[in-house]
């Protein structure tokens, strides 16, 4: 039940395997269809090990940012409420409450901190990463 | 004789402190509110604790609060009267001896002795004596069925003959008398007020204010007979008492109360050699220390400039200076602020300042409206150019912002500010606006403009302004008001409307997915605060479960997954215990299911048990297994009704006289599911001795011998507050509906995450008194929405339904709980734990947390790698 503890996280990562199907097409992964993306909330993604939260907002639009709350750790940002401050789309870390710019990655309320944000795109109804494996091609 | 010979400990017999120095020892002769003002305040201040303490006090109980004894005829306990926190004597450091008066002091050998004959050793001795009624001299003032009116003793002694009496008269019309009428008004006893001088009240108000006043006071059933002298009291053969006054009238009565006047209680200190002023009190200087520089005096026994001062507000004052100096401070009591605002029989009575125009040459500019039972006056300088005081009658709004202005210049015309108030923007920022805090206007000012403050709740924590008396808060508003700051009630960017509003609307409006509404009331998409708040208003409005379509995009974590997130992204799992009730059965379920899902398992305070460590994918099937044994989600993770707690009452319990198990199981499951603007907690106790803590709860039943004892807003938390008795020896069904229409008042009206305590002190700002408010609303029906609200109880409690197994019968519900989108079965692998006392506990995160991505698999970041990219 409990997984050997204290495995620096890199190492736990790089041994999950990667869910790399339909990795191809210039480097472009599908990770899941877009109607799997409930609208204005978050869902998590597993792209060659990383974590990533995807959000599907109101007007259509997709985004991809990590899946890593930088206040505390936790991979929670998927589960996140999504709105908008001003122009931005936006998530809110459900841990406490710090707000993120879905573009950007910048945390609107502490401009110290940002998150790593990733392409995406739907294509025919999939919504895929960008993971720069050409090789994969 | 400087302060510094107490800071040099004087060596002989003495009591270890806890770091080792030698104490020094104060002793207190009295525990009335100065005493115990003293006595906390030097608790305060001697952090290295140099000082042990020593009390002893005539009453046989702790110090209460008198300023609101006549409370306790209509039910306040003496209880809660009580201004003794709990840890104040730990019998070490601070020690109080009850009913033991001090009966000598012997200034050579520095002890007291006490009628128990207790010999007590001090270095430092403060006589807070108080005072005693003045019973006039009059021949037959001692006969039975004459009473004072003081202490706890006192009233039990009036409630005992007040059963049986008829008629009573109070002598005195003062402040004290009134509240003594007033005392013997709420006994049921028809009530005469008999003053000697021409007025009520007369040392406080004109003739012209008296005379309104007295108006007031009849209107509501008294008599009052002023310029009237009591001569005689005889003792009549039904044991009945005649009155006799001047002029030969003469006046029967049941029994009587002497509410006349205080004088000090300084014969402690005439004894010993102190300095008395001539009409009695311990002469003190501005240190408030006698004579003997080891002995000090406050409250009412001490005179302080050539005063008595019969208020608690200076007493409380000259507690701190005394205080202060006693930890080498150099405070000082100077002039006090004799100022008073109160509400007598109902009736707004305030002055401030010079009152009666005692000051040479000084005009008098008075208004006066007989019908509305208005008068109020100002005192002005002889060239109309400055106020000097004021008397208020009937209408007193006006009172904190005219006090602010004595001794300022006229702001305005003398008929503006007694018509309509000063304007605030004439303020002077020196202007004192909370007395009792003393806090001017500019401070108020540049709390609101620097500190960000936008309404009366910042302002009082930022300043603490309006945090005693409450008397400046309408002055505060303005301020704010004046100060441009719109006090916004509004909820965020999204909505301008405040929670309150936006629940009637979406109920008026039958508008049910948040598109309609933010499209017909706010703008843009929502935010964390917004949508959450539109979540429990349709959840409160009965708009089926809380994870249908467009809703669950609305909903916080917790919510939306039906659990509480932890530190390191799993949840927590609480299935509903009503009243903390298990079978041995159901218990092995919840010991097997921890085990099987190895989840670290706790006892909440609450009476349940709560199971950590749960990941999003597990949560489902832990619920399965726990659903087909019977339980039920406990809504840990909503802002709704958590539990109701229960001692084990009548049914077991030796003392109990309820039965509380029973009463707390069935309101748990009546109000299971109940979402709200902030948590909301309940507990009842089988007997007085209140086992399950129920006052410390949002609402809290205590059974009595005759029913249930309803008490309103308590909570523990970061500000822990006790509920307030509401109601008493109810029936069940009577309870219930009070506690349904609390309950639905609260969910409509209340702002977001405010608890009910906020809430019903926010009542307390809007109109005066939040319970008596209360109780009109949902007593007396006053808003006429009595009906509606029972009407939306009873929907809640029809359509409730258990949130976990609609979710299991649900496959669309069920496809959100997966760790990923694109692999649903690998579990998130950042969640780790390591094993303490046997159990799992979430690894600390790992300080250089996200990998760098496979170079042929992996992601490739667009954002954050070009940025200053600081990770915490």
């Amino acid at each position: 039940m409990m997984p050997d503890s204290l495995a620096p996280v890199s190492d736990v990562l790089q041994r999950v395997a990667p869910d790399t199907r339909g990795a191809g097409r210039n480097g472009w992964v599908d990770v899941c269809g877009y109607d799997a993306l409930s609208l204005e909330r978050g869902a998590a993604a597993l792209v060659g090990g990383v974590q990533i939260a995807l959000f599907r907002t109101y007007d259509g639009g997709i985004y991809a940012i990590s899946n890593r709350d930088p206040f505390s750790g936790a991979y929670v940002l998927a589960r996140g409420i999504v709105g908008n401050r001003g122009e931005a789309p936006t998530v809110s870390s459900p841990m406490h409450k710090q707000v993120f710019d879905l573009r950007t990655g910048r945390c609107l309320d502490d401009p110290d901190v940002a998150v790593m944000v990733y392409r995406v795109r739907v294509t025919h109804g999939r919504v895929e990463v960008y993971t720069g494996s050409e090789a994969a091609a | 004789m400087s302060v510094d010979m107490f800071a040099e400990p004087v060596p002989g017999l003495r009591a270890e402190t806890v770091a080792g120095v030698a104490a020094r020892r104060l002793v207190v002769v009295g525990n009335g509110m100065v005493g115990q003002r003293l006595v906390d305040a030097v608790r305060e201040r001697d952090t290295e604790q140099r000082w042990q303490i020593t009390v002893v006090g005539e009453e046989p109980r702790p110090a209460y609060d008198r300023v609101a004894l006549t409370s306790y005829l209509t039910g306040t306990s003496a209880e809660e009267l009580s201004l003794v926190s709990e840890d104040c004597y730990d019998g070490e450091r601070c020690v109080l001896h009850l009913g033991e008066p001090a009966v000598a002091i012997d200034r050579d050998t520095r002890t007291v002795t006490t009628a128990t004959g207790r010999v007590v050793e001090y270095d430092a001795l403060v006589l807070a004596t108080g005072s005693r009624p003045f019973v006039p001299p009059v021949p037959g003032a001692d006969l039975d069925g004459c009473f004072v009116y003081r202490t706890i003793d006192d009233l039990d002694a009036i409630r005992e003959r007040a059963a049986s009496a008829r008629v009573g008269a109070v002598v005195g019309g003062g402040l004290l008398g009134l509240e003594a009428a007033n005392a013997l008004r709420s006994l049921g006893v028809e009530t005469h007020v008999v003053e000697f001088a021409p007025r009520l009240m007369p040392a406080q108000v004109d003739q012209g204010g008296g005379e309104m006043l007295r108006r007031a006071v009849e209107s509501l059933g008294l008599d009052v007979h002023v310029d009237t002298a009591t001569e005689q009291l005889t003792a009549l053969d039904d044991g009945r008492l005649r009155m006799n006054f001047a002029g030969g009238v003469v006046l029967d009565v049941d029994l009587v109360v002497f509410s006349a006047g205080i004088r000090p209680r300084d014969e402690l200190a005439r004894t010993c050699g102190l300095d008395l002023g001539e009409r009695g009190g311990v002469q003190v200087d501005d240190a408030c220390r006698t004579a003997d520089p080891a002995i000090w005096a406050i409250g009412e026994c001490a005179l302080a400039g050539g005063t008595i001062y019969g208020l608690v507000a200076p007493g409380y004052e000259m507690a701190e200076v005394v205080a202060d100096r006693l930890v080498g401070g150099t405070a000082a009591f100077t002039d006090c602020d004799t100022s008073t605002k109160l509400k007598l029989l109902g009736v707004d009575v305030a002055s401030f300042g010079d009152a009666h125009g005692a000051t040479p040459g000084a005009l008098d500019v008075v208004y006066a409206d007989p019908v509305a039972g208005v008068y109020k006056k100002l005192v002005l300088t002889d060239d109309a150019s400055t106020v000097l005081g004021g008397v208020l009658v009937g209408d007193a709004s006006s009172y904190a912002a005219l006090r602010t202005l004595v001794g300022q210049p006229l702001p305005d015309t003398p008929e503006q500010l007694l018509m309509a108030g000063p304007s605030t923007s004439s303020l002077d920022d020196a202007a004192q606006v909370c007395t009792c805090q003393n806090v001017s206007a500019g401070a108020i000012r540049t709390a609101i403009a620097d500190d960000g403050c936008c309404d009366v709740a910042s302002v009082k924590t930022c300043t603490k302004a309006g945090t005693v008396c409450g008397s400046c808060v309408p002055l505060i508003k303005t301020l704010l008001a004046q100060s441009g700051v719109e006090a916004s009630t509004a909820l965020c960017e999204h909505f301008d409307l405040s929670r309150a509003e936006l629940f009637d609307a979406i109920r008026v409006t039958g508008l049910r997915s948040f598109s309609d509404i933010v499209a017909g009331h706010g703008r843009g998409r929502g935010c964390d605060i917004c949508k959450p708040v539109v979540a429990s208003i349709l959840a409160s409005l009965g708009s089926g479960h809380i994870l249908d379509g467009e809703q669950a995009a609305l909903q916080d974590t917790n919510d939306h997954f039906l659990a509480n997130l932890q530190r390191n992204g799993t949840y927590s799992v609480v299935p509903r215990i009503p009243g903390g009730e298990l079978t041995p059965e159901k218990l092995i379920v919840i010991g097997e299911v921890a085990r099987d899902f190895g989840l670290y398992t706790k006892i909440t305070g609450g009476q349940r048990i709560d199971l950590f460590g749960a990941r999003v994918e597990q949560l489902p099937i832990i619920w399965r297994r726990l659903v087909d044994a019977g339980f039920e989600s406990g809504h840990a993770y909503g802002k709704a009704l958590r539990t109701v707690k229960s001692c084990v009452g009548s049914t077991w319990c030796r003392y109990g006289v309820q039965d509380s198990t029973s009463l707390a199981i069935m309101l748990e499951l009546r109000y299971r599911g109940l979402r709200s603007p902030h948590k909301i907690k309940a507990g009842v106790s089988g007997c007085a001795r209140e086992c399950a803590e129920a006052r410390g709860k949002d609402f809290g039943i205590i059974a009595s011998d005759c029913g249930w004892n309803l008490y309103l807003g308590g909570n523990g938390g970061f500000n822990p507050r006790h509920a307030q008795l509401f109601a008493s020896d109810l029936d069940t069904d009577e309870l219930v509906r009070l506690i349904d229409r609390f309950l639905m008042f609260y969910v409509r009206t209340a702002d977001r995450l405010q608890r009910t305590s906020a809430w019903l002190e926010a009542l307390n700002d809007e109109h005066g008194d939040g319970l008596a408010y209360l109780r009109r609303v949902i007593v007396d029906d006053e808003l006429g929405i009595c009906a509606d609200l029972d009407a939306a109880m009873d929907t809640h409690v029809d359509t409730y339904a258990d949130e976990w197994a609609a979710v299991l019968d649900d496959d669309e519900k069920l496809r959100r709980f997966v760790s990923f989108v694109n692999a649903p079965d690998v579990p998130d692998p950042s969640i780790r734990f390591v094993t303490e006392r046997e159990q799992i506990r979430p690894a600390d995160p790992d300080p250089d947390p996200d990998p760098d991505p496979d170079p042929a698999t992996g992601p490739v970041p667009i954002a954050g790698a070009q940025l200053e990219v600081v990770r915490r």
